[in-house]
């Protein structure tokens, strides 16, 4: 089993990395961008088919280390 | 004072700081690995170096956060022991929860690394009392991630509480503008937890102990800790 977990800033949440990244954009010409708000991806291989157990567990792993939860969301997905 | 200080892969402070303790105090801390599940016997202050523990993987100091030895640093922690984090120091405290807030990328995105000017907050902790009221110090700074950062209301209830150690400022002690290198808000270089026994600061005091390289105002937290014993 494979997942995917995203943790992207809070709303209200400076992020001068994805202001930097948005300068970034509008000089190189892309136009239309509005904003950035840069983030992380972890992909997760998980032994074991219990979904349910699965997902409580990367719960736990988001909780304990992969999101500062004070400026930090995360979203689980499963994936293939 | 028995200090102990826990070196994480990734620490390079810990000399510093070491000798600034041994220099104040006459002793030698101890050093602790961070796999260890236990400090010294009679340990009263832990101190949590500088430096860029597992190499600033994930965020800076949230795989120390959770390293063995903070376990045993969270329960010292709570019967009132001491505890100072100097720079990642300080960042492991906030990701281990032993201080509030975060510290978040530098509003420059720079890493800065220069000497800085310090408003100091109150003087009646265990780190500060060597200091006067308001007294301004000059130390290093050297951090990529400082920029101080808390909600609305533990930003009100630090300042309720007085718990801003210190505060970046100019030369004559001026806060705000120029003064404020990274974006901290309210110019945050150092809090207390609700006790006082627990400080964590982006500052190196430990550096500024030697006219030789620039300065002894940093002597004074370590003179103020050689003559605190533990709550």
């Amino acid at each position: 089993m494979k997942a995917r977990v995203t943790v992207t800033l809070k709303n209200g949440v400076l992020d001068p990395q994805g202001k930097a990244i948005e300068g970034a954009l509008k000089s190189l010409g892309v136009e239309g961008v509005d904003g950035v708000r840069q983030g992380k991806v972890f992909d997760i291989v998980l032994n074991g088919t219990d979904k349910a157990r699965a997902e409580a567990a990367l719960k736990t792993a988001c909780e304990k280390l992969l999101a500062n939860t004070v400026i930090e969301n995360y979203r689980i997905e499963f994936v293939g | 004072m028995k200090a102990a200080v826990v070196v994480f892969p990734g620490s390079n402070r810990e000399g510093d700081v070491i000798r600034a303790l041994h220099q104040a105090t006459g002793h030698a801390p101890q050093k602790i690995w961070h796999a260890d599940h236990e400090l010294p016997q009679g340990t009263d202050l832990v101190v949590l170096p500088g430096g860029f523990s597992y190499g600033d993987y994930l965020r800076c100091g949230a795989i120390a956060g959770r390293a063995a030895i903070m376990d045993a640093v969270r329960a010292h922690a709570a019967k009132g022991g001491l505890v100072l984090g100097i720079c990642n120091g300080f960042q492991i405290l906030v990701e281990s929860g032993l201080l509030p807030g975060v510290l978040m990328r530098n509003a420059g995105l720079k890493f800065i690394c220069k000497m800085q000017h310090l408003k100091v907050g109150r003087t009646d902790t265990a780190f500060t009392s060597a200091y006067t009221d308001g007294q301004v110090i000059k130390v290093a700074i050297a951090h990529g991630e400082g920029n101080y950062i808390a909600d609305e209301e533990t930003l009100k209830r630090l300042e309720g509480e007085n718990r801003v150690a210190f505060r970046y400022c100019d030369a004559q002690g001026k806060l705000g503008g120029d003064a404020n290198p990274n974006g901290s808000l309210n110019d945050i270089a150092g809090i207390y937890s609700d006790r006082l026994n627990v400080l964590g600061m982006m500052p190196h005091p430990e550096n500024l102990i030697e006219h030789l390289v620039g300065g002894i105002d940093g002597r004074g937290l370590f003179d103020s800790l050689a003559k605190a014993r533990a709550a």
